[in-house]
């Protein structure tokens, strides 16, 4: 399942996207999308906390001994995260109010320990920190999917900016829990309705192609004989 | 902060509920939740490790506020957590085999549970004393097991069911899980109180 051949980068932001494809870092996937605002803050947060943690673990691979390996990552994460902690509070505080625990959370998330020990663990540092920045927008441009439809839906606006006008009655429970479990669920169905059948035209063409083969096959042999 | 222990306990384990309503420790929750069994055991466990953590993590802030080093929380944190696991680990191992190799492949997971970690940040953002902080860790890691029981019970009827090829698997999870949140929700009336 993990492929980590072809174009690091592009391979994190869709063929292995975190969040559609290997459904990894569930929690702030669902807790930071009621708007879209905040979504983007934290996928940055977190691109941000991958693309060092990959590089500085890719740098330091070949000085740890296996045994502890889990441990230093986690260290070496712990550290870029409370980096990016001070980082949001000095910039924005309105954002750091918003994402709250989530911050220090970042550390738990699975995508990095994922990718840690997938990737950065075995690779040089160059590609690592392109893994990271890949699978780092790949989960932006997740949450970003899923703060929409929650921030249309649950308060009428997008990036905080009216959409339908004074009329329009906020579907509020969008912005509650069960909103983001239900749009989490609607754009994990589509994925798999569009892979579904890209599949299925796939192995249509295949054998289109194979029954091509076989009948310019009996074409020669009745020539033949 | 003055709160009662009682409404510190209703809040952790059904208003505020760690996994339906602040989205914690999703992983796990949508990942061991497909066997009644395993659920419950990783939910006792989970509790476990989370109560002994709380206790430990609010020792360390008092060390950590005492000597001006608060920006050292996290990491400390994440080693106390990995430091309990491990123990818990050893202890279940050394008292009863038997539960260890059922356990086994689940105990390293608790360690990256985003629910373990939050316990003790929350407790230091709220400023609780060490009898609320543990009751809050009860409370929290009690609400995480029964979400996980809860939603592998539904799962388990769920496998029996003609679903449609397309929900199978994660998205299905989630519908459940949103209903299941939806029912919660219920609670949020209770807060006024306390």
């Amino acid at each position: 399942m993990h492929d980590t051949s072809g174009n690091p980068f592009l391979n994190g932001l869709w063929k292995q996207n975190p969040v559609f494809v290997q459904v990894l870092g569930m929690c702030p996937t669902l807790a930071i999308t009621n708007s879209v605002k905040n979504a983007v803050a934290m996928g940055l947060a977190t691109t941000f906390v991958l693309v060092c943690s990959n590089g500085l673990i890719s740098m330091v691979r070949k000085l740890v001994p296996k045994q502890v390996r889990i441990a230093t990552y986690i260290a070496i994460i712990a550290t870029s995260v409370t980096v990016v902690d001070y980082l949001v509070k000095a910039i924005s505080i309105s954002v750091y109010k918003a994402l709250g625990a989530y911050i220090p959370l970042i550390v738990a998330n699975c995508i990095i320990l994922e990718r840690a020990e997938a990737f950065a663990g075995k690779k040089p540092v160059v590609p690592s920190m392109l893994d990271g920045l890949g699978m780092g927008l790949g989960f932006a441009f997740a949450l970003s999917c899923l703060g929409t439809i929650r921030e249309v839906l649950g308060a009428g606006t997008f990036f905080g900016f009216s959409l339908f006008g004074p009329n329009f009655e906020p579907w509020v429970l969008f912005l509650l829990p069960p909103g983001g479990f239900i749009s989490l669920a609607i754009w994990l169905l589509t994925f798999t309705l569009w892979r579904e059948r890209k599949a299925r035209i796939a192995t249509e063409q295949a054998a289109l192609e194979q029954a091509r083969k076989a009948a310019a096959l009996n074409v020669i042999a009745e020539v033949r004989s | 902060m003055n709160e009662s222990l009682s409404h510190i306990f209703i809040d952790a384990f059904l208003i505020n509920n760690f996994v339906l309503c602040v989205f914690l420790g999703m992983c796990s929750f949508l990942g061991l939740s497909a066997k009644f069994g395993t659920a419950w055991r990783m939910g006792v466990s989970v509790m476990f490790v989370i109560t002994v953590s709380s206790v430990l993590a609010y020792g360390t802030n008092v060390i950590l506020v005492a000597t001006h080093t608060e920006y050292l929380r996290i990491i400390t944190y994440i080693v106390i957590i990995a430091a309990t696991v491990q123990l818990t680990e050893m202890f279940i191992k050394k008292t009863s085999p038997a539960l260890f190799r059922e356990l086994g492949v689940y105990l390293p997971l608790i360690t990256t549970n985003c629910a373990v970690l939050a316990v003790p940040l929350f407790q230091t953002a709220r400023n609780y004393n060490l009898v609320q902080s543990t009751v809050f860790a009860i409370a929290a890691s009690g609400g995480y097991c029964m979400s996980l029981v809860l939603l592998s019970l539904v799962r388990e009827r769920t496998d029996l069911s003609d679903i449609p090829s397309l929900a199978k698997g994660t998205a299905l999870t989630l519908i459940l899980a949103s209903i299941l949140s939806l029912a919660f929700m219920g609670f949020a009336g209770m807060s006024s109180g306390g």
